[in-house]
């Protein structure tokens, strides 16, 4: 068993130094009736590497690729170049399988990285600070919202239409289940700016998303100014990171905690997860966000370094009281986040962002002008809602015969919002015009 | 002019200067490293992108005003400061790492190999189901496993970490109170004074109210306190205790608590962290178990990355079932199905815990090291995990002082009893650190003084544990007598012991442009 390094002997001399006869003497407190004489029946025996690596290559087999086609499927996660170093550095032994840097003497490299983490976030949401890193997008909103509760001493938070339906349901779970009132706005593709209209003084927070599932940018300010007035907080969410390299971000429209999801920089698709939840809040709320924070400190020699701190709002050392149940969070995927952000800098990332805004603004030229195709974003970054005709799971059925993966149904998202004809399409800088060309093609032939 | 001494073997001269200090702040091959913002440039850039074509934006003047000022590094720098900073790290790679509770076993690389296959890392969640047929498979493979490890007839997928798997098996019990009209009647979860922290945080963010039972001498949960809740009280919903306990100790009285859980109308949370020291020998389902989380990332080998990304399915039982969260996946005769809307199903899933579908780049490598162990080989993961263990405790029990008589499950637990006074549990632990060790666990559980919890895992070798038992024997000894040295360990360290009240009292949580003066005085 090469995963195993002792040996018969080994065992046998461990035993005698315990003076155990066997290791069952170790089960001896297992109930008579739970004790296996065997192995678990129903599973295989253990398989050499070449056997695994073939059986876990058959199934990987199966699935089409993002890279595979024209690829336009977004609405939460994006198809993203990552750098081949970027992979590389989260590979390294001494952050891949080391553990939560409680032991800060020896474990300034991760330390290091979450400060600086820390430090890209806030810049790029232009807040005063950011966590270590949440689960994902999805969960820092749900966490978002009942920090703002929190904070706020209310319990009632109200959602826009055009927040992604997977943040507003996990939202909508963890509050009502600390009996937080929720009120959500009907689906809406260009329907940020209600939100204003929805916030009273018993309001908690008001939760807009920009650019929202539709792709929709939105200036939120007005909403912020709205919320403030009735001592409420402005929840602001973004699902493609890379859009903050060019559109307006969080702080810079009053919002009180940003929240978002952090897979396109430096993280591969893989089916959903993991991501990187990204957090940010102003300096008034520190001590009310959840996860993990990193400061800065001095050792005993008053050298510069790095701490886990502010843990008394944790679970491990405030219990009941803490301000979430989060543990592990998402350190290699924060990792991965800040080591494209430091190969990209603020200069990169404007330029990828400006690139990924071009390849929809052509792909949106190329599709508005098919006969049946009508655009229902108004404003957008690297993504869009257009409507034809036809049922939209049978239109991304045929383009699918084709070779496109053409993008999202809003039916998949929203079974009840009537939308049954809409489909949401991204573009990346990994959209080339001949992609785009193959989708208009292929688009026109099928509606 | 001396010899040519090119290519001939050369001879240490003698050395002195141990305390050497050096111009560059690096020490041989610990390196000094700045942030990317003391030496990264905003023009700066490792990534050569294409020329924007300069097209009219179609954002509507929804536009950033101020630019993030962030620096960036070319690639040789980038690459060069994360190497530098990973020597800053312990990591098990490098080393033992008996962090107890965490199970810091070896992470195959293997595991690794298949995560990135393409088929695996480049697919979107969203894509049409006809294209992620694979993917489907391995999550209903992956959920095959770990319903027949633990005998349990059902498993939620999507939780993202253990204490998201806590949350989710508490919300499917909350749900089953709904059902059964008792969502407001049944509010008290019992959790043991011994309990990891996320369990009391897990039942509050659930609207639960958390009631502690007591330890008994013997680690275990205090019978008698337990009964006495049950007689005194009439609104439990529930108990969330570990098993194996966070002592390293199996709870003797496991199904009779399920039963008198049970009867009162309650279910029975398993924190199913220490899964790792019964795993392939016994199944929770036989224990009367509703509810347990496995963290992938401990039993199951995938990394622990610094703090994350872990994954937290969450099997439940019979009674609960039903109450499982969207999305899941099914099979008929067409393929695979990914049940995401349950509307008009006959489902009485509780909800969406989050976005897509769980963490499928964990679920790869978790499958990919069952694959390689297989039932028999998980079987012996199981017993060289407490082999080891009671290894450590009894190399150790005649220099430390036991929490507990008898023998331990997967971790041993140890009490600061046997240090003089002035010498504390931290102490020790950075002791450690001057060794070559990533310390043990410290001051957890709470129901143990100045708890120490040694987990060694079954991938350490007799001989690492030989070598790790004399070097903490001998500074136990050193505890022992009060050897006051030991306060300012570690002193072999990257860094010397940290102030983390400083960092407390004012934090200071991103790096800031320094002030004009400050730079001036340097």
């Amino acid at each position: 068993m090469r995963y195993l390094p002792l040996t018969e002997e080994d065992r046998a001399a461990m035993l005698a130094t315990i003076g155990a006869k066997s290791v069952d003497d170790f089960y001896a407190d297992v109930p008579e009736s739970a004790r296996l004489s065997g192995t678990i029946d129903g599973l295989p025996d253990h398989q050499g590497e070449l056997a695994v690596e073939r059986h876990m290559a058959r199934l990987a087999a199966k699935n089409t690729t993002a890279s595979d086609g024209p690829f336009f499927v977004g609405a939460g996660a994006y198809k993203h170049h990552v750098p081949a170093s970027v992979d590389m550095i989260i590979q390294r032994s001494e952050f891949l399988t080391t553990y939560t840097p409680y032991q800060p003497e020896i474990a300034q490299g991760t330390l290091q990285t979450l400060f600086e983490f820390q430090t890209q976030v806030a810049a790029m949401t232009a807040m005063d600070v950011a966590n270590a890193s949440m689960y994902d997008g999805s969960t820092a909103c749900a966490e978002a919202a009942v920090m703002a509760c929190r904070a706020t001493r209310r319990k009632k938070v109200v959602l826009s239409g055009g927040l992604h339906p997977h943040y507003a349901a996990a939202t909508r779970l963890l509050c009502e289940a600390q009996g937080i009132e929720v009120i959500e706005l009907a689906p809406a593709i260009d329907g940020e700016l209600e939100l204003a209209q929805h916030v009273d003084d018993a309001t908690a927070c008001v939760i807009g998303q920009s650019p929202n599932v539709f792709g929709t940018v939105t200036d939120l300010s007005p909403v912020a100014d709205a919320a403030h007035a009735q001592k409420a907080l402005l929840v602001s969410v973004f699902t493609e990171a890379v859009s903050l390299g060019m559109v307006t971000p969080p702080g810079e429209m009053g919002a009180d905690i940003a929240v978002g999801e952090g897979q396109s920089i430096g993280n591969p698709l893989t089916f959903g997860g993991p991501y990187v939840g990204l957090f940010a809040c102003t300096q008034k709320l520190v001590r009310q966000m959840p996860g993990r924070l990193c400061g800065e400190t001095v050792d005993a020699e008053g050298k510069r370094g790095f701490v886990l701190t502010l843990s008394t709002r944790e679970q491990h050392i405030r219990r009941d009281k803490a301000t979430s149940n989060i543990c592990t969070n998402s350190g290699l995927c924060a990792l991965a986040f800040t080591a494209h952000m430091t190969l990209l800098g603020g200069t990169g990332l404007s330029q990828l962002a400006e690139l990924n805004h071009e390849a929809a603004c052509d792909l949106a030229d190329a599709l508005e002008a098919i006969p049946g195709v009508e655009l229902l974003t108004p404003r957008f970054f690297n993504e869009f809602a257009f409507e034809t005709n036809v049922d939209a799971e049978a239109v991304l059925a045929m383009l699918d015969e084709r070779g496109v993966l053409g993008g999202v149904r809003v039916s998949r998202l929203l079974p009840d919002g009537g939308m049954g004809n809409v489909i949401i399409a991204a573009a990346t800088e990994c959209t080339t015009q001949d992609d785009i060309a193959a989708y208009a093609a292929a688009l026109k032939e099928v509606i | 002019m001396g010899m040519q001494t090119i290519g001939r073997p050369t001879a240490p001269a003698n050395a002195e200067m141990t305390d050497m200090t050096t111009v560059s702040g690096s020490r041989g091959l610990q390196q000094r490293e700045d942030l990317i913002f003391e030496f990264g440039g905003v023009d700066k850039t490792g990534v050569d992108l294409p020329k924007p074509q300069g097209r009219k934006s179609r954002l509507g003047g929804v536009l950033r005003k101020q630019a993030t000022g962030l620096p960036g590094l070319s690639e040789p720098e980038a690459v060069r400061h994360y190497m530098r900073l990973s020597q800053k790290n312990y990591a098990i790679d490098l080393g033992f790492f008996p962090l107890g509770s965490c199970t810091m076993k070896h992470n195959p690389r293997l595991n690794e190999k298949a995560a990135r296959m393409a088929g695996f890392a480049d697919v979107h969640p969203l894509q049409p189901q006809r294209t992620v047929q694979g993917a489907l498979e391995v999550i209903d493979e992956l959920a095959t496993w770990l319903k027949t490890l633990t005998g349990m007839p059902a498993v939620a997928m999507s939780p993202k970490a253990g204490a998201h798997g806590e949350l989710c098996g508490m919300l499917a019990i909350r749900q089953a109170l709904i059902a059964r009209g008792e969502g407001e009647a049944r509010k008290r979860v019992l959790v043991p004074a011994s309990a990891h922290g996320t369990n009391p945080a897990t039942a509050i963010q659930c609207g639960f109210i958390v009631d502690e039972i007591k330890a008994d001498a013997r680690g275990r949960v205090d019978m008698v306190d337990l009964k006495s809740k049950l007689a005194t009280t009439d609104d439990i919903a529930g108990i969330m205790l570990t098993n194996p306990n966070t002592c390293g100790l199996f709870e003797t009285d496991i199904k009779e608590i399920a039963d008198l859980i049970h009867a009162a109308g309650g279910y029975f949370y398993c924190d199913g962290a220490n899964f790792n020291a019964i795993v392939g020998r016994v199944r929770p389902g036989d224990l009367g178990v509703d509810a347990m989380h496995i963290n992938l990332h401990k039993t199951f080998s995938t990394p622990h990355g610094g703090g994350g990304p872990g994954s937290g399915p969450t099997v439940l039982s019979d009674a609960l079932a039903e109450f499982a969260p969207v999305p899941f996946v099914i099979k008929d005769e067409d393929g695979f199905h990914l049940v995401e809307d349950v509307e008009g199903q006959g489902s009485e899933a509780f909800g969406r815990m989050v976005a897509f579908h769980g963490q499928m780049g964990m679920f790869v490598r978790a499958l990919t090291y069952m694959l390689s162990h297989g039932t028999d080989g998980l079987k012996q993961v199981a017993e060289d995990a407490v082999l080891n263990a009671n290894y450590v405790q009894a190399r150790l029990k005649d220099v430390m002082t036991p929490a507990f008589d008898g023998y331990c499950m997967h971790e041993a637990l140890f009490s600061d009893a046997f240090t003089a006074d002035g010498i504390e549990t931290i102490d020790i632990a950075k002791a450690l650190i001057d060794e070559g060790y990533h310390p043990m666990t410290m001051y957890f559980p709470l129901v143990v003084h100045g708890a120490m919890l040694i987990e060694p895992t079954e991938t350490e070798s007799k001989q690492e544990l030989d070598r790790f038992c004399d070097a903490l024997a001998d500074i136990a000894a050193r505890a022992s007598r009060g050897d006051e040295a030991l306060k300012g360990a570690p002193y072999l360290a990257p860094m010397k012991r940290l102030d983390e009240t400083r960092a407390a009292r004012k934090p200071i949580l991103k790096w800031t442009e320094p002030a004009p003066e400050a730079i001036a005085a340097e």
